[in-house]
């Protein structure tokens, strides 16, 4: 990218920032599959990776071009199925299921965002619901969908392609991060590219974008179908490498708000944030529940302690929107300009 | 739209020689091109339900004009400016810009023909950088698409060159060359205004709005605004409609001034005649008439 019209945060940190990407990289490549517990991966991993993908797509609308959505679950949903239906009816190769579920998601997603043309902030939020409503409905009623699974609950198959199955807890991890790692590069060059000069403009002005000539209409709906594709892709995730089971309950309006508060708390318009949202949503009710078992060794119910842990959650997400609105994102900011300036007073002090 | 002067190699020696803060109101040019009208305004009126905010305006600015509109609180000056850029659809009237004749104008079309803004009360994007908000004004123009700047291919990279190169030339211009890195929102306010103007200017407008440029600024920044948007119209003969509140500044900057009041257009002329008429020293100027013109005469 071109000095001038790049994003300042970004530079100074550029060569740190780059090797620290690389090392968990190569840690999550490399020692990962060979020294991770299966637990580790089932419950923390596999719905870590596909929470961080929908985060980020839901950055990509809400953090970047300002729009809000309570919808992403309902396009979780299109992609899991999309993929299911490309899979079970044409029998697509993987990388083009992939394809084909994210574009699905991008139509449905235009579609929904069409509203927001006219729309904003809550008053946008709330048709976006008529997305997760609707699909979930349509999904529910017509079983074609789910090819008549006379439960509604259908088992993922397993993925396969060029002679490999993903079908151990390994494989199937692997899969998940190569999609993720090639998404979020593609959505980290959009963003810092000529394209955040139209997101932000919609974002933070729109009169003046469109008297200086943004292409307002074009932008949102752009940021609607990536947005979407990205949420499809983490739908298939969702279901094919952690679940295995695809259902329209699994993607409901808790979902959608679940991955709203991994955007906001990880920090908005921050490609990074989706990653520390997702890891806070994923690991903190896991060491909540520990944590309980641990102290109060069995003493109470799982309802109650299930029950304890959303308002701990619940509580821990609303001091945390107020002490720092810009999320973990911004505190790690804040930790690595410490460390940043004690390294370099240690090595003054050596001098 | 591709004649932009300050891009031909050949004025930007005498631009540099002509640095914003040398320009002083002596020097004021008189260079006025006689070519043809720029923007024409013919029985504009607009009404908010029962408030008519503007009754049968019209008038006409000249290629290479500084024409200033001025008028008391509400009298409908920054209506004016937005029935002209289309934010605001006029009840009756034609808008004529270069040769097109509009009932309203898509405000989409502004930079197509040509025309820029401001805004009284700024109207940046506080989470882009100052390079990226002047870049801004380019967008419109930016023919590669989606994909060809994710994959980086070579055109598109020569376009983000272009553009980098113009944003350090309107940079230069005015003064904003060390804060190009900076988040705009970090900026003072007075070099926020600054970089809106860049943003206005960097298209190559042949016509140029500027709702109340100086609201807020200090007194050297005044200065300097002034100086800027005069120097813009020396070198790139750029028509210009200034909304203004200071007097002082619209006496000593524009060739021809239009006053409006509640609505209407009571006088339209020189400096001096409007200075002299007696319908805007009682409906505007007031009973301190006296003391403002010798004030203004002053600076």
């Amino acid at each position: 990218m071109s000095a001038a019209l790049e994003t300042p945060a970004a530079r100074p940190f550029m060569a740190a920032q780059g090797a620290a990407v690389l090392v968990i990289l190569a840690i999550a490549c490399l020692l990962v599959p060979a020294y991770a517990s299966a637990w580790t991966i089932e419950a923390i991993l596999l719905p870590f990776l596909a929470f961080s993908l929908a985060g980020l797509g839901l950055n990509l609308l809400t953090g970047y071009a300002g729009q809000v959505s309570l919808g992403s679950a309902a396009f979780m949903a299109v992609g899991a199925y999309a993929a299911y239906n490309f899979q079970l009816r044409l029998d697509l190769p993987l990388p083009l299921t992939f394809l084909f579920a994210a574009l699905t998601a991008a139509a449905v997603g235009v579609i929904f965002g069409l509203p927001s043309l006219r729309l904003k902030g809550f008053y946008l939020a709330v048709s976006t619901l008529a997305a997760q409503f609707f699909i979930q409905w349509l999904f529910n009623k017509f079983g074609w969908f789910s090819n008549y699974s006379p439960s509604g609950v259908i088992s993922a198959p397993v993925l396969g392609f060029a002679g490999i199955t993903f079908d151990t807890r390994e494989s199937r991890y692997l899969l998940a991060l190569s999609v993720v790692v090639v998404i979020t590069f593609l959505v980290h060059r959009f963003v810092n590219g000529p394209a955040r000069i139209n997101l932000i403009a919609v974002r933070d002005n729109e009169t003046a974008a469109r008297v200086i000539g943004v292409p307002v209409l074009r932008t949102k709906l752009t940021a609607f179908a990536l947005s979407s594709a990205i949420i499809g892709i983490a739908g298939v995730l969702w279901s094919f490498t952690y679940l295995r089971t695809i259902e329209p309950e699994g993607f409901n309006l808790d979902r959608s708000f679940q991955i709203l508060f991994i955007a906001i708390i990880g920090g908005l318009a921050t490609v990074r944030g989706a990653f520390l949202g997702a890891g806070l949503i994923v690991v903190f009710p896991l060491l909540l529940s520990r944590g309980s078992a641990w102290i109060l060794d069995g003493g109470l119910d799982a309802g109650t302690v299930q029950l304890t842990q959303r308002i701990i959650l619940g509580a821990t997400i609303i001091i945390f929107l107020i002490l720092e609105p810009n999320g973990l994102s911004a505190i790690l900011d804040r930790i690595t300009a410490r460390t940043r300036s004690l390294f370099a007073k240690i090595t003054r002090g050596r001098a | 739209m591709t004649g932009l002067a300050l891009t031909e190699p050949a004025l930007l020696p005498e631009r540099r020689a002509v640095a914003p803060q040398t320009v002083s109101a002596a020097t004021r040019s008189q260079v006025q091109p006689v070519q043809g009208t720029r923007l024409r305004l013919e029985g504009i009126s607009l009404a908010f339900g029962g408030i008519r905010a503007l009754k049968d305006v019209s008038f006409d600015i000249r290629e290479g004009e500084i024409r200033a509109v001025i008028g008391p609180n509400g009298a409908g000056k920054s209506s004016l400016v937005n029935v002209i850029s289309g934010l605001y659809r006029a009840d009756r009237g034609v808008i004529t810009h270069g040769g097109e004749s509009f009932a309203h104008v898509p405000p989409a079309r502004l930079p197509g023909l040509g025309v820029a803004r401001t805004f009284q009360n700024l109207a940046l994007f506080p989470g882009l950088t100052v390079a990226q908000n002047i870049a801004s004004g380019l967008v419109f123009r930016r023919k590669r698409g989606l994909f060809a700047q994710l994959l980086s291919l070579p055109k598109a990279r020569a376009e983000t060159r272009e553009t980098e190169a113009r944003i350090r030339e309107i940079a230069g211009f005015l003064g904003l060359s060390e804060h190009l890195p900076r988040l705009v929102s970090t900026l003072p306010y007075g070099l926020q205004k600054q970089v809106e103007l860049a943003r206005a200017l960097i298209a190559g407008p042949r016509l140029l709005l500027l709702d109340e440029p100086m609201a807020g600024l200090t007194g050297a920044e005044k200065t300097a605004m002034a100086a800027h948007i005069r120097a813009v119209r020396d070198r790139l003969g750029l028509s210009v409609i200034l909304i203004e509140h200071d007097i002082g500044v619209v006496m000593g900057l524009s060739d021809r001034i239009v006053v409006l009041d509640h609505g209407e257009v009571i006088a339209d002329g020189s400096p001096d005649e409007v200075r002299r008429d007696p319908e805007v020293i009682r409906a505007y100027l007031g009973q301190d008439a006296a003391g403002a013109t010798s004030g203004a005469e002053a600076a």
